[in-house]
């Protein structure tokens, strides 16, 4: 068993962009904004980062290949730069990579940029692509949407569950992170809806509406990362720390053998306990006081809820319609409105994810600040249920003057 | 017990499900071509998007072969009009998809109707040598709306299996006439026919050409008119009756009994073997088929009948059907309507034939790797086990037989797909195989986790710029279905 990378690393800036249909910007224009916030919080010089990792997804349709993008954009002083793609775990990815340099001593002070520019492909939602030479030959050119749907489905059979009962409690979720998103500024949809809105919602992969999907944004995040060390010689005397960061790809259970049920993520449950476990977290009912997951649709959220552990098996439906993930609840989910209100710029969203629960551990979430949390966990997922790459964060405020 | 003899050991019927009631076509053309009013509550068969001539004719191969040794079938004949490759092996593709023998001679018939009845006519007089000949008959064929052509053409397939075994019929007697009588004619690379006014052909050309040839093929056979039981008659169109009624006035054979106008329309290349297959389900021992095809001359087969097919498949496709509500979503799932279809629909659906020859067994036979060290099926089959770890030890093994169970699905609105929704869902297939896969057949609302599927051989996408399409297995509902 490795020892982990607890309490090596700590956030010393974060910078996250406006979400949204950016129209006026280019990916080029998201990065700066994101960085320049970044920078200043950090309180360093650009020439003072060692290496950078750069998250996106559709390069062919936004940035191009390769680490150029952050590199030319930023004017780097020509330091290491990785471009990382993990379907939309991208952004985690990201910091995983700035992580595990600031962890080995390879670099003092590492850079996390993700970002998307989506709404230059000309889609409503998420572009058409190939999955694969031999793929292409025989799955269904199926969307998004149509894959996430299919946990609906294979969760009521497998719980026994009512549909209509998923469905409101669906409706719940989407309504609560729109409330939610109401607070944050810096959120692509920030507009308050009813259950109503969401159960009538036209159809886009049954059982989800267009009120189960989450927003397809612009967007850019960033994380400049150091050693607790190189915190507090720069005169910090408290900061956010990576206390695990776990990342589990499917193997190919999911895709080919009935082992698994098809209404959870298998991957997600993997990485939980990785996670929980190199963090030290006995319980994670209990010691999770915040949380952003990848609600990239509603019925993903509530089957996530079960697969981080943090309800029963089969008792998700219920947990969600006691409020028990709402603003003032037991454990409040996508305070910032979650993929579906602030947005999902695919290269983004696991370092937007990192960007709330950092704020909110520092006390400076404003508006939609929660109670003095101490632990924060960002569940970032990538891909499709049945063929996925799922990670999970969980970090803590750190005093730095023991 | 029969002796063993040379003849038609088995057959198989396949329609598409879909049907286009005529009255449909009639009332939305109607201000057009008023003259097309059809008589009484009829209906014809059409293709889905993702059939053709090759997917029927994949599905009537394996109505005709189920229960039957693969192993035997030494030589696949596919007589059709409408293939879709001009060069590449029509019939290869079918074969594959059948799991036959690469040792299979594959042989593509075509250019004529009478294509089927000739390739029928000659294995039924010679042996061949090597094991059983599997002939299938598909046409797809298609025609312009507010056209005669429109409301008589059909789409299906229909096989036959001839061998030495216990034959279903024997060939009694045969008699064939070439005439370049060109009453219709369609150009390599059109997609629809040129035809002269058909009481022409009916009066000036088939009805001497036929009385004539069936005279011969009986006195071959050594039988009258009045002992023929079941007449079978392969023409387009209103010729069929006219025909059918001459041979009555003529020579005393009992006029066609037939659904296949009212049902399913001429079926091209297939027809031929879907009115004999008709009769053959419809009649008794020791009785006589005359079977007549026409297409610039005629084909005359007497079939002397031993065992009646024990399953009727052709009844039970024609009884499988499903009514089209809608005339401009049928022209737009045979391409004859350009939809808007939206930015999704520009998707590059090139193949990579490279990666199709490696993968080949496992998309055109569906065969996935049963590992021989526990016994887990996976699809696609994979060199080290999904279950167990080992390595390089599955077996290739069919999935295309088995029945699938539904194990999660969507109705996807976003997706494209020439007939939303796009449904798919995770399929299970016994010992722990779970495959993602697009449903056919299926209406929104009809599906349920834990419904029986059976597999249907059909096109998977479609390259409008490579000219390009491949093939795959999609599973429809068991129940309902010909397989129920």
């Amino acid at each position: 068993m490795p020892e982990g990378i607890r309490d090596k690393v700590v956030i010393l800036g974060m910078g996250c962009s406006r979400f949204g249909e950016r129209w006026e910007s280019g990916p080029e224009d998201l990065m700066i904004e994101a960085f320049d916030e970044a920078l200043a919080d950090a309180g360093i010089g650009k020439d003072e980062i060692d290496a950078a990792w750069l998250g996106v997804f559709f390069q062919e349709q936004s940035t191009g290949k390769s680490g150029l993008p952050l590199s030319q954009a930023l004017r780097l002083p020509n330091i290491p730069v990785t471009r990382v793609e993990n379907l939309c775990a991208t952004g985690t990815e990201a910091l995983r990579g700035a992580t595990y340099a600031v962890a080995s001593g390879a670099a003092d002070i590492a850079l996390a940029m993700g970002v998307e520019k989506l709404k230059d492909t000309g889609f409503g939602g998420l572009p058409e692509r190939t999955k694969g030479t031999v793929e292409d030959l025989w799955l269904p050119n199926s969307t998004a949407p149509g894959s996430f749907a299919q946990l609906a489905s294979a969760y009521c059979a497998v719980h026994k569950r009512d549909m209509g009962d998923l469905k409101r409690a669906m409706a719940h979720i989407s309504v609560k992170s729109h409330r939610n998103a109401l607070n944050n500024p810096k959120a692509h949809l920030r507009r308050e809806i009813s259950d109503d809105d969401v159960l009538n919602a036209p159809m886009v992969a049954y059982p989800l509406g267009v009120l189960d999907c989450c927003g397809v944004s612009d967007g850019a995040a960033c994380a400049i990362v150091c050693t607790p060390e190189v915190a507090r010689r720069l005169g910090r005397t408290d900061a956010v720390a990576i206390k695990a960061l776990q990342l589990a790809p499917s193997n190919g259970v999911e895709f080919s053998n009935d082992a698994w049920d098809g209404g959870h993520t298998l991957t997600t449950r993997i990485a939980a306990e990785r996670a929980y476990r190199e963090a030290g977290i006995e319980d994670p009912k209990k010691a999770i006081d915040v949380m952003e997951v990848h609600d990239c649709f509603s019925v993903t959220e509530l089957v996530l809820m079960e697969d981080l552990g943090l309800s029963d098996p089969g008792r998700a439906i219920d947990d969600v319609l006691d409020g028990r993930y709402d603003h003032d609840g037991a454990i409040p989910c996508q305070i910032d409105g979650g993929l579906k209100c602030f947005g999902h710029p695919i290269g983004a969203s696991g370092l937007r994810m990192a960007y709330e629960i950092y704020l909110q551990l520092n006390g400076r979430a404003a508006d939609r600040q929660l109670d003095e949390p101490s632990i924060g966990l960002a569940q970032n997922l990538g891909g499709v249920p049945n063929r996925n790459v799922a990670s999970v964060a969980i970090y803590g405020l750190n005093n730095l003057t023991r | 017990m029969t002796d063993s003899a040379h003849g038609i050991l088995a057959v198989g019927g396949f329609l598409p499900r879909s049907r286009l009631p005529r009255r449909l076509a009639y009332e939305a053309n109607r201000w057009f071509a008023p003259a097309l009013k059809p008589k009484g509550d009829t209906r014809r068969s059409f293709c889905d998007w993702d059939e053709d001539t090759l997917t029927m004719a994949v599905e009537a191969g394996r109505a005709c072969l189920s229960g039957h040794d693969t192993t035997a079938v030494a030589a696949l004949e596919l007589a059709s009009t409408s293939l879709p490759f001009a060069d590449r092996s029509n019939a290869g593709v079918v074969r594959e998809a059948l799991d036959l023998s690469p040792a299979a001679g594959v042989e593509d018939k075509t250019g004529s109707l009478r294509a089927a009845s000739a390739a029928l006519a000659r294995a039924l007089a010679a042996p061949a040598a090597n094991g059983n000949t599997l002939l299938v008959g598909s046409d797809c064929v298609d025609a312009k709306p507010a056209s005669t052509q429109e409301m008589s053409f059909g789409h299906g397939a229909c096989a036959v299996l001839v061998g030495e075994g216990e034959p279903i019929a024997t060939l009694a007697g045969a008699a064939s006439l070439h005439q370049d009588f060109v009453d219709h004619y369609r150009a390599s690379g059109e997609r629809f026919e040129y035809a002269l006014e058909p009481r022409w052909a009916r009066d000036a050309g088939y009805r001497e050409q036929v009385v004539a040839t069936v005279g011969e093929a009986l006195e071959d056979a050594g039988l009258q008119g009045e002992d023929v039981s079941a007449l079978a008659i392969s023409a387009p169109g209103s010729l069929a009756g006219a025909v059918s009624k001459s041979l009555a006035r003529t020579m005393g054979i009992s006029p066609a009994e037939s659904r296949l106008e009212s049902e399913v329309g001429f079926c091209g290349a297939a027809q031929p073997l879907l009115a004999l297959v008709e009769a053959l389900e419809s009649v008794a021992a020791g009785d006589s088929i005359v079977l007549v095809a026409l297409g610039q001359g005629v084909d005359v087969l007497v079939l002397g009948v031993a065992h009646p097919p024990a399953t009727k498949s052709l009844a039970d496709a024609i009884a499988d059907a499903s009514n089209e509500t809608n005339y401009t979503r049928y022209l737009a799932l045979r391409g004859l309507l350009p939809l808007e279809t939206g930015i999704r629909s520009e998707r590059d659906n090139r193949t990579a034939l490279s990666a199709f020859w490696r993968k080949h067994e496992a998309v055109t036979a569906f065969k996935g790797g049963l590992c021989s060290a526990c016994n887990t099926l996976q699809f696609p089959a994979t060199r080290i086990c999904v279950s167990c770890g080992a390595a390089d030890t599955q077996v290739p093994t069919r999935l295309a037989d088995r029945v699938g169970t539904v194990r999660s699905f969507t109705e996807d609105w976003l997706a494209y797909t020439p007939k939303p929704p796009l449904v798919f869902g995770n399929v299970g297939f016994g010992d722990g195989a779970n495959v993602l896969m697009e449903f056919a057949n299926v209406e929104p609302g009809q599906l349920e986790v834990g419904m029986p599927l059976t597999m249907r051989f059909r096109i998977k996408d479609l390259d409008d710029r490579r000219h390009f399409r491949r093939y795959f297995w999609k599973p429809v509902p068991l129940e309902g279905s010909a397989d129920a």
